[in-house]
């Protein structure tokens, strides 16, 4: 298992363009597969467009603990992109004033940023209904710095995301590395110590499921039922709810794909699952998604193939609610991922 | 004419065979759709008995579906070993309990 990111690697899928190369490449222009937009057509969405804004979602840097294998910022250790106190500023003057009901705080692990307790503390105060942190759940573990994190949560009222690709060791440490089943199992434990997940608390507590593989992710009720019924069962865990999200063909899944030679079944795959009904409540339509350095993409998959928002209004320090609700969504082929089966977004399902 | 019997691709045409004969196709998959919803046993216990069953009639279209179909439901792969053995013991278990026709034959026969 890489210990490093493909940018630190320099391997050729660090880079966006060549990225998106491949994903507007032969499988598509040879008409073998139908381009997203054309799909988009046939299915009577001509132009994808937001609907109104509901979640912000901010990438506070791609440093991580993990060099998860599947992962689509590409995060790890030798990441630095991280974001500054003054882009958060411009942050929170947006979290003030949004119509948006949810705040949501993703990486790399947010945690890692050296200002994150003082963003979470401000952003709490800021009146938003549902605050959203991405856990790694490891991080809590990885140094005594992060061991009162359960606590520092529940004292802002964070609702927590976690992310456990499965209710046994041997294929979570598959996919996230050696180490992190036993890991994340003892975070949640501590995090229920805290009150997160407890039926009756106001903590919320959700655990993320991605495939680890070259598949898509099966019922989440079913999975759901089989996540709490093993983790209960075993190690005595609760939790809410759990998300099942599609792996996106980008950055280091897309890598895997190609390096494993399931890129053109998986794509096949993605497609053939399209569901027009899906296309109504992708994520772009409620969310605007945050980069470190401050600049707009209609999700965080746009995001990491550095595809902004299109539109005249592109930097958290311009933001304007009115004038970004008009724009056209940018889409690729990985769009796929979010509209296969019963669609897929950062809440998991979407139909 | 194809060079194989077997093409991984074919599978994704399966519904193709609806085209020749619509009624019947169409009872078919109804049918087939039905019979591993959710129901008395689960929709995960059913996808374990579909992989069982797809080695014993060695299937190679219906292993890589389950296969793939198994890994999406949660299913580990220690799981679904043990059901193709399952599998595997009632097909070698069935050839072998025509060992006891073989001996009445065989002591009928002799002296």
């Amino acid at each position: 298992m890489a210990t490093k990111s493909l940018k630190a690697r320099e391997k050729d899928l660090a880079n966006t363009n060549r990225q998106l190369e491949i994903l507007n490449g032969s499988l598509f222009e040879s008409g073998e597969l139908p381009f997203f937009r054309d799909k988009l057509t046939a299915s009577g969405h001509e132009v994808l467009r937001p609907h109104s804004l509901e979640i912000l979602q901010i990438n506070v840097g791609y440093m991580c603990n993990q060099v998860c294998e599947h992962c689509h910022v590409d995060a790890g250790p030798d990441r630095k992109e991280i974001m500054t106190l003054e882009t958060m500023e411009e942050c929170l003057e947006v979290i003030r004033t949004t119509g948006a009901h949810t705040l949501d705080l993703t990486g790399g692990a947010p945690e890692m940023n050296p200002n994150f307790r003082w963003f979470v503390e401000q952003a709490a105060e800021a009146g938003i209904r549902d605050f959203i942190v991405r856990s790694n759940l490891t991080i809590i573990r990885a140094n005594k710095k992060y061991h009162d994190l359960p606590d520092f949560f529940a004292k802002h009222g964070v609702h927590v995301v976690s992310s456990l690709p499965h209710y046994t060791r041997g294929k979570t440490d598959k996919q996230r590395g050696d180490g992190v089943f036993d890991k994340s199992i003892k975070a949640l434990q501590e995090l229920n110590k805290a009150g997160y997940g407890i039926p009756g608390s106001s903590l919320q507590l959700d655990l993320v499921y991605n495939p680890s593989g070259a598949f898509l992710p099966g019922n989440q009720e079913a999975l759901e039922r089989d996540f709490k019924k093993a983790l209960k069962e075993d190690f005595g865990i609760e939790f809410n709810s759990l998300f099942t999200i599609t792996n996106l063909p980008i950055a280091r899944f897309l890598d895997y794909l190609i390096a494993s030679e399931n890129y053109e079944e998986y794509m096949t795959a993605l497609v053939d699952a399209y569901n027009p009904a899906a296309v109504s409540n992708v994520m772009c339509t409620n969310t605007i998604s945050v980069s470190w350095d401050g600049w707009l993409y209609d999700c965080d998959f746009n995001q990491m193939l550095g595809l902004k928002v299109n539109n005249s209004v592109q930097h958290i320090r311009d933001f304007q609610e009115n004038l970004l609700k008009d724009r056209e969504i940018v889409i690729s082929q990985h769009c796929y991922g979010c509209t296969a089966g019963a669609g897929s977004s950062c809440q998991g399902v979407v139909t | 004419m194809a060079s194989e019997y077997y093409n991984p691709a074919d599978l994704r045409k399966f519904g193709k065979i609806t085209e020749w004969s619509e009624a019947l196709g169409e009872k078919f998959f109804d049918y087939y759709g039905k019979v591993f919803e959710e129901g008395a046993l689960s929709a995960r216990e059913k996808s374990l008995i579909a992989l069982a069953v797809a080695h014993v009639v060695k299937c190679p279209y219906c292993i890589d579906a389950y296969t793939k179909d198994g890994l999406e439901r949660g299913i580990t792969k220690e799981e679904m070993m043990e059901a193709v053995h399952a599998g595997a013991a009632i097909e070698s278990g069935a050839t072998l309990v025509h060992g006891v026709q073989m001996m009445n034959k065989y002591e009928k026969l002799s002296m």
